[in-house]
């Protein structure tokens, strides 16, 4: 049994939540507080605005510890706004949030709603299948260091990446009924 | 179903355990973002000044929302009145990402809501129970808010339509497929959308609360009543100190369960609001009255 958390301050955790709970040998927990936080086997940085979540975790005293965690090696996967809490570079002169992936990206950048949109393709890493992939106000990967690894890009941008045991998507898996991503995360990053 | 409508209801479950905040310049603007809002709602004037100034309230002046646009990298929201598609049409092509058809403004149209589904822009409306909710989904409307009382800074009401909503909710969940006719023709919402609602026991899209949210326990009141995320109009920029209010009504809103918290970040934030007891108020004055 491993517990995977989802970070539960603000956006769409209760999503990753319910799709957790359909794979076997998988406890989900949401993340408030350090004492939570300390239980988990990996964790989820759901989608949400990374405003609210960045200034939330930060005075509520649990970007420390998540870093911390983070960078020993604690499995942690970003869909959209989390994968801009990982960044360690946010285009635009923003400061970072964790801080801990070699990647900078993009906040915002197709535009706003009337520019969010549904695609599909095949991401070879994850699946065979194609994979629904929802954007929604949603960024991209500007630029990836050596050492990050990446997974899909669309229309020349990157969309998904990893890096060690950190994986980002700048889309919403959590969105769709499709299990793929995170089965991926739980067989391929926490096992 | 198309697949705008699920993005637009995409965006209302990114926005959930969120507060969304009124401002009516880009300077409350930068403030309620730097508070940790998670949407901004622009217009001229907040609820409490539109009672208190009277006239016709309108769509506000479109260079001021481009401004507000600009400022904040969160989303934007502004109020169309009821039944005004072209303010809608307008607030669309400005490029912001909801339109609240909103009852605090005066209606346009005293029959008809705007035929929603003819935009690609979301839009978030306004509802006292749930037929009235259905009604607007039926329309189009991609997120749900409670009405409450606009501008009173009292939360009586929102508590009123939250509990009505849920407690409609509970009645139909599980009855029989064909008592489901019945409940429509009762509540006088569409029948696919009473079907859905007995069959998940919840509404098809995101519920937010609004109307009267004056303090950190107003917020975390509406959310153990279960509401997803909280609207604050003239709760925070009219009362003492609006930076630290709104923040705290932000912690208040993601820890609601935790009265600790809420007593902590309640500590010392001046005046709110003054508020308005609703007995006070004649029944043209109950903007929640606004909206069919």
């Amino acid at each position: 049994m491993k517990t995977v958390g989802v970070l539960a301050l603000q956006g769409s955790f209760r999503e990753h939540l319910k799709l957790l709970g359909q794979i076997e040998g998988i406890h989900p927990i949401p993340v408030k507080n350090v004492q939570t936080l300390q239980q988990v086997d990996g964790i989820i940085l759901p989608g949400g605005e990374s405003t609210t979540q960045g200034k939330l975790l930060k005075d509520f005293s649990l970007l420390e510890p998540l870093k911390e965690r983070i960078l020993s090696g604690l499995p942690v996967w970003g869909t959209c706004a989390g994968t801009i809490l990982l960044a360690k570079q946010i285009a635009g002169d923003e400061p970072p949030h964790l801080g801990v992936m070699d990647i900078t990206i993009r906040r915002n950048a197709y535009g706003g709603q009337l520019d969010s949109f549904i695609d599909e393709t095949i991401i070879p890493a994850v699946s065979a299948q194609k994979i629904p992939l929802v954007f929604i106000r949603a960024p991209w990967i500007d630029k990836t260091e050596d050492n990050v690894k990446v997974l899909a890009s669309l229309n020349g941008k990157v969309i998904a990446a990893k890096q060690g045991q950190m994986l980002a998507t700048s889309f919403h898996p959590e969105l769709t009924y499709d299990l793929s991503f995170h089965q991926y995360f739980i067989d391929q990053i926490i096992k | 179903m198309n697949k705008q409508y699920e993005l637009n209801k995409n965006l209302a479950q990114m926005l959930k355990g969120g507060v969304i905040m009124d401002v009516t310049n880009a300077k409350q603007a930068e403030i309620a973002q730097a508070a940790g809002a998670v949407a901004v709602m622009a217009l001229e004037r907040v609820p409490s000044d539109i009672r208190k100034e009277g006239g016709v309230a309108r769509m506000s002046d479109p260079k001021m929302i481009k401004e507000i646009k600009s400022t904040v990298s969160i989303p934007v929201m502004a109020k169309c009145r009821i039944g005004h598609f072209v303010e809608a049409q307008v607030l669309e092509s400005l490029g912001i990402d909801y339109i609240d058809e909103s009852e605090v403004l005066t209606p346009a149209d005293d029959n008809f809501h705007i035929d929603k589904h003819a935009f690609k822009i979301p839009f978030v409306c306004g509802a006292r129970n749930l037929g009235e909710a259905l009604r607007r989904i039926g329309e189009g409307a991609a997120m749900i808010r409670t009405k409450g009382e606009a501008g009173t800074g009292n939360i009586v009401e929102a508590v009123r339509h939250m509990r009505t909503v849920t407690s409609e909710i509970h009645r139909i969940h599980g009855l029989p497929a064909e008592e489901l006719m019945t409940i429509a023709k009762e509540l006088g919402a569409p029948y696919q959308l009473i079907v859905e609602v007995a069959k998940n026991g919840k509404l098809p899209v995101v519920n937010f609360a609004a109307g009267g949210v004056a303090t950190p326990a107003d917020a975390a009141l509406m959310m153990q009543l279960g509401s997803e995320g909280v609207f604050v109009g003239s709760g925070i920029f009219k009362s003492d100190n609006p930076e630290k209010r709104a923040r705290a009504i932000v912690k208040a809103t993601t820890y609601y369960d935790k009265p600790e918290i809420i007593a902590e970040v309640s500590e010392d934030l001046g005046e709110a609001i003054k508020g308005v007891e609703l007995s006070s108020l004649s029944p043209e004055e109950h903007l929640a009255n606004r909206g069919w």
